[in-house]
């Protein structure tokens, strides 16, 4: 055994461990380190690809600052700063219990905009017939009744015949964006397929602060009630338990399909009401970009907080900050709006790929031969 | 000569007071763009390339025009709108037809800055003194490429070229919607103005731009025996069809002979340019800027590139600067309703269309536009409104 290992030391220039422990300050330095180390590769890729840049070395702090700016500069950008990181928080933690159960549910995109069609359709048809209050209720009704169901199919067919729910959901997406396409086509006769902004069923907006404070405490509070669902409720517990092995579930007597099918039944809510924010309290419209690919997004929110409700408002704030600062860059610099994606890209490229060296060790030949002989 | 001095101080300070308030009034002009999409779409490109031509002809600088690309049309709209009077700017521009609620919603909140809006319907009924619609009368434009097709029909009937007894053209939509319906009707009435006996076909693609289903509807009108192809959709899939099947090709936008240097003959484009030279200047004087703004082939705005001389039929030039110059003078109307079998419907003469003008929610027609032996295009909003199907023109599908 020694000497197999041995061997193996002296072909490979290194190896990887797993580490035991993970210690959380120098997971916390490894992360930093990658967020610095992504910065800079960005600031190189901009200064090969903005002309601006060519001639003026000096300018290279603009396209930082430009990071800031895009958030802080205004009162109003950090409104929208923080408007924008309570839309992804809340798609977010719709996806998280059904992660926490590894259920991989990647259809929040479509359940998001479904809660968005079922608030607008609601407000389509009953806007100025119904008092205000009634109208917004229903339209909350209808949105998460909407996120429901469109989560609950899949999960019925996991439960049922064991169906792939990765490309389930998927598909889902698809055909949600389809369902909205042929309600804008009967809605807008003229041709135009675009329905515009609608004169009823606007979420009301607080009488102190900004006209997004209400959403952004909204899911300020659900971050909470869900945090302490999943940490101290018995529900959340079987959700942890059937994520840490199907069989142990079963065992211990917790009905497995239950707990998917109810799992995906809150996931489905939670994007409904998501829906019900972005339908009533932004848009007061549906297209098929209303939710713009945040329900993908959410995902890797999640999985970087570590499915920790608590965490995600730091990884939704982190990606926010990031997507604001790179749209700046391109508004400053003038460059084509692929630009931003590029930068975004290439940090979480970094972020998502230090993980890997949270988790695992580098042992290079050298060291782990010093280490045999010390043994 | 210290008196000489102070009075040479004055002279100077009041003379670069009096220069400066000159050229402060364009340099106190600061414009926002908001785009849907970027460079990558052949439309919003379209819009980059105007503003770029406005600002050199106008002689601003870099930093009095800020571009916002990749704007939805949602909340997101009426916040870069926000964002942009936060950055200064007194001339807020937003490119696509959905932006225009969320734009209002901006304009509501600042009166004292000026909002402009292509594609749009709802100004004239907003009645807000800052915001603005415009287009152009791109139908003049289509109508000329229509004319440009009609010569090449005659040559290839001339020369027993005809795939079928009568000339057959074919058009790729992308919408049956006013925008498009106004397009290719115009299109195929200056064909027939040279070419009575044209006929013509039309396929929907369901969407602005998707190349596969481009070429694909270029390439069954070809198989069902077209003459001749055109499109209203934004990509280089009908043209390419037609350069692989070696069909003439009248092209929107911009000019495709790069690619399609055997088939393509000309293309009508709007010309943004001189809307945002005008509403530039119109803020720089402190003048209200229009509601309804079209602009035209005598404002610069409907313009058509360079024709290829290798595909058109010859005297084509000739031919489109004699109809051009009929067309300024305004002898000639492109939607004629007077003249004996140039537009029926059903059999029947137009003599009278109600057309949805003002937007409602039930998109109820509501305004008389055919009058004086002609149909009112873009006169009473500048969005086209023509959405008459008129005989001679096939409709193959229906993409609403």
């Amino acid at each position: 055994m020694s000497e197999q290992k041995k061997s193996a030391a002296h072909e490979s220039l290194f190896h990887l461990t797993k580490r035991t422990e993970v210690n959380p300050a120098s997971a916390m330095l490894i992360r930093v380190i990658a967020i610095v180390l992504g910065m800079v590769v960005c600031g190189l890729t901009a200064f090969l690809l903005i002309e601006k840049l060519h001639g003026d070395p000096s300018k290279i702090k603009d396209f930082y600052a430009c990071f800031i700016k895009g958030s802080f500069a205004s009162e109003r950008k950090l409104w929208k700063f923080l408007k924008n990181m309570a839309i992804l928080q809340c798609i977010s933690l719709a996806v998280t219990p059904a992660f926490r159960m590894r259920f991989w549910n990647i259809g929040a995109e479509g359940q998001t905009l479904m809660g968005v069609l079922g608030c607008i359709t609601v407000a389509f048809y009953f806007g100025g017939r119904l008092p205000e209050w009634q109208l917004l209720i229903l339209m909350l009704i209808a949105a998460l009744l909407y996120g429901a169901v469109w989560a609950v199919i899949p999960a019925l067919f996991k439960a049922k015949w064991n169906t792939n729910e990765t490309l389930f959901t998927l598909m889902m997406n698809y055909v949600a964006t389809y369902v909205v396409s042929y309600f804008l086509v009967i809605w807008v006769p003229s041709g135009s397929s675009t329905l515009g902004k609608l004169k009823y069923g606007k979420l009301p907006v607080l009488p102190f602060g900004n006209q997004y404070l209400l959403i952004i405490l909204i899911v300020l509070a659900l971050t909470i009630g869900l945090y302490i669902y999943l940490k101290y409720s018995k529900q959340g517990y079987e959700i942890s338990v059937v994520g840490e092995s199907m069989r142990t579930a079963q065992y211990s007597g917790i009905n497995v399909r239950r707990v998917i099918i109810r799992t995906m039944v809150v996931s489905g809510l939670l994007c409904g009401l998501t829906g019900f924010l972005i339908g009533s309290g932004l848009d007061q419209s549906v297209t098929t970009e209303s939710v713009g690919g945040q329900g993908f997004t959410a995902i890797i929110v999640s999985w970087l907080a570590n499915f920790n409700p608590l965490v995600m408002i730091v990884t939704s704030g982190l990606i926010s900050f990031l997507n604001s600062g790179a749209a700046q860059i391109s508004q400053d610099f003038n460059v084509s709006g692929a630009l931003p994606d590029v930068i975004v890209g290439i940090i979480l490229f970094f972020i998502i790929g230090c993980e890997f060296f949270i988790h695992y060790k580098v042992v290079f030949r050298h060291a782990s031969s010093e280490k045999e002989a010390v043994k | 000569m210290k008196k000489f001095v102070a009075l040479m101080l004055v002279l100077i300070l009041s003379l670069s007071v009096c220069v400066f308030t000159a050229s402060a009034e364009a340099a106190d002009v600061k414009l926002g763009i908001i785009l849907l999409h970027d460079e990558n779409s052949t439309y919003d490109l379209n819009f980059i390339n105007g503003v770029n031509d406005a600002v050199k002809a106008l002689g601003l600088s870099e930093d009095q025009v800020i571009i916002k690309r990749n704007i939805p049309e949602s909340q997101e709209c009426t916040d870069a709108a926000l964002d942009l009077v936060d950055e200064g700017c007194n001339i807020i521009f937003a490119d696509s037809f959905g932006h225009e609620t969320y734009l209002l919603e901006a304009a509501r909140q600042y009166p004292d800055v000026q909002f402009c809006h292509a594609t749009g319907t709802m100004a004239h009924t907003e009645n807000l003194a800052n915001f603005h619609n415009a287009f152009a009368a791109i139908y003049e434009g289509r109508y000329l490429a229509g004319v440009a097709a009609g010569m090449k029909l005659n040559e290839l009937k001339a020369n027993g070229q005809l795939k079928g007894e009568k000339p057959l053209m074919g058009y790729v939509g992308a919408f049956t919607y006013a925008e498009v319906i106004s397009g290719y009707t115009s299109f195929y009435l200056g064909a027939k103005s040279v070419c009575p006996d044209v006929e013509m076909k039309v396929q929907f693609t369901g969407s602005w731009y998707d190349y596969n289903e481009e070429k694909n509807a270029a390439t069954a009108l070809i198989a069902a025996n077209c003459d001749l192809i055109s499109q209203h959709a934004d990509s280089m899939g009908a043209p390419s069809a037609c350069e692989d099947a070696n069909i003439p090709n009248v092209s929107y936008n911009g000019s495709t002979v790069a690619s399609c240097p055997n088939t393509f003959i000309v293309a009508s484009r709007i010309d943004w340019a001189p809307y945002f030279q005008y509403i530039v200047n119109q803020v720089a004087a402190g003048e209200a800027i229009a509601t309804d703004w079209v602009g035209t082939i005598e404002t610069g705005s409907v313009v058509l590139t360079d024709i290829n001389e290798q595909a058109a039929a010859e005297g084509t030039a000739a031919k489109l600067e004699e109809v051009k110059a009929e067309l300024t003078a305004g002898t000639l109307k492109v939607f004629d309703t007077a003249t004996e079998g140039f537009i029926t419907v059903e059999g029947a003469k137009l003599d009278s269309y109600l057309a949805d003008v003002d937007t409602d929610e039930a998109f109820t027609p509501d305004t008389e536009v055919v009058s004086d032996g002609y149909f009112h295009e873009s006169e009473f909003r500048s969005a086209p409104y023509f959405n008459v199907q008129i005989d001679g023109i096939e409709l193959l599908n229906m993409m609403f």
